[in-house]
């Protein structure tokens, strides 16, 4: 790692002013994706600004008939809440899938969102059940929170306080492992919501990504039928050592179909 | 810049300065001599570093030793009574759970974190649970053993003859 200052916030607005006044600063939350990241010297922050004193970042609470989580809050905390098994248990079930138990008991829904990895699973749950992002600043609407590869609409003062998830009529999340970091080599999740069907994808692409087609397709017939004959296009899909990019478009139709499945 | 740190391991408690970058692990094998936690991977994977902060397995090599202030880091050094093994440990023993022994500690550490939340865990739930933990020498099967039998044995259930033996 590059040499940094380590501060530890002691509230939100210390946070977002010491960003505002330090351009190369980032905020650590859980650090599961930023700490192997900089191991790599992938990154070179001047400071790193640790929110985990912040206790108003932290819990889970059931709200307007759905969950609103806040953004320090453990994917181990989602993955057993009582409130979200009940109100969405695919959501508390995504959360039980990423990493493995010991990366579960450090990170965050916020830090995972906020960092927006291609391979990441939260963000094909904003995206998949339509969700809210709150910042210190505004509201922002899952569609148009991840905006490319680790890219989101924040900025650089910005900080991602809860997120709002609504409760969907049926919904489920389905991945295909990368064997060894447990990432989402593909992962889709699909909800049916009174407003519509949504199909989101995280893994294949870039960034998190709807796809219409399928959405249409599930509007009109809700059934893993209903899309078996609808392909991705593989342009601009990612490419690595684990799958190239023609079996990730493959991977797409396969795991929109067992959510699908898993819906019902 | 550096940084004071202050925090309990193994029940005593503990300062020391440290850079920013300094990651737990670090701290614990090189500052205080406690090479019972090990680096395999350095990627976050392989589970060899795995140790309990305030009671939960964490990964000690992508955890910042200032992120640990005021913590309380429990290590494979502090789980023995003197020079009575834990159950678990004894359970390793008893079932051939290591060839190299290199992942052994973040195995127990990870296995008493399943038991403390699930005291009698299917052999399903121990593969489940040790997804970051990496063993490269025995296979996993005695390792599964050994969990099942010392989660037996913590939890004052006759412990069953061992499946190591048998085969």
């Amino acid at each position: 790692m590059y040499e940094f200052d380590y501060q530890k916030a002691a509230s939100l607005d210390d946070a977002a002013k010491f960003l505002a006044a330090h351009d190369d600063a980032k905020l650590v939350a859980g650090g599961m994706t930023l700490i192997p990241t900089l191991k790599q010297r992938l990154a070179k922050p001047s400071d790193l600004v640790d929110l985990a004193s912040i206790g108003s970042l932290k819990g889970i609470a059931e709200e307007a008939g759905g969950v609103t989580i806040g953004a320090m809050t453990r994917h181990v905390e989602v993955q057993r809440s009582d409130i979200v098994r009940r109100v969405i248990p695919a959501l508390a079930a995504l959360a039980g899938m990423i990493g493995d138990p010991a990366v579960r008991n450090r990170g965050t829904i916020g830090g995972s969102i906020a960092n927006n990895d291609p391979a990441a699973d939260y963000p094909a749950a904003v995206v998949g059940l339509g969700a809210t992002v709150v910042t210190t600043k505004r509201e922002i609407s899952g569609d148009s929170f991840f905006t490319g590869m680790f890219e989101t609409a924040l900025g650089q003062d910005e900080i991602v306080t809860t997120v709002k998830f609504p409760k969907p009529q049926a919904a489920a999340y389905q991945k295909f492992k990368n064997p060894a970091s447990r990432y989402a080599i593909v992962g889709v999740f699909v909800a049916r919501t009174g407003q519509g069907v949504r199909v989101a994808v995280t893994g294949a692409g870039p960034c998190v990504f709807r796809v219409p087609e399928m959405e249409a397709a599930l509007a009109r017939s809700f059934s893993a039928d209903a899309i078996k004959d609808i392909a991705i296009p593989d342009d601009g899909l990612n490419s690595d050592i684990h799958a190239s990019a023609e079996y990730r478009a493959h991977l797409v139709g396969v795991m929109a179909r067992r959510a699908v499945a898993a819906c019902a | 810049m550096q940084k004071t740190v202050s925090l309990t391991v193994n029940g005593k408690p503990v300062s020391a300065t440290v850079e920013g970058r300094t990651l737990l692990v670090q701290l614990l094998r090189e500052t205080l001599g406690l090479t019972g936690t090990h680096v395999g991977c350095d990627t976050s994977q392989c589970g060899a570093c795995v140790v309990h902060v305030d009671g939960e397995a964490v990964k000690s090599c992508t955890l910042l030793a200032l992120q640990a202030e005021g913590r309380s880091v429990k290590t494979i050094e502090d789980v023995a009574d003197g020079d009575t093994l834990h159950p678990m440990q004894e359970a390793f023993r008893d079932n051939h759970a290591l060839q190299c022994g290199f992942c052994t500690p973040g195995m127990i550490m990870s296995a008493l974190d399943l038991v403390k939340n699930n005291p009698d865990p299917t052999d399903r739930e121990i593969r489940e649970y040790l997804e970051g933990n990496f063993c490269r020498c025995t296979g996993y099967h005695n390792i599964v053993l050994a969990i099942k039998a010392g989660a037996a044995a913590m939890r004052g259930a006759p412990v069953e003859p061992h499946g190591a033996a048998a085969e």
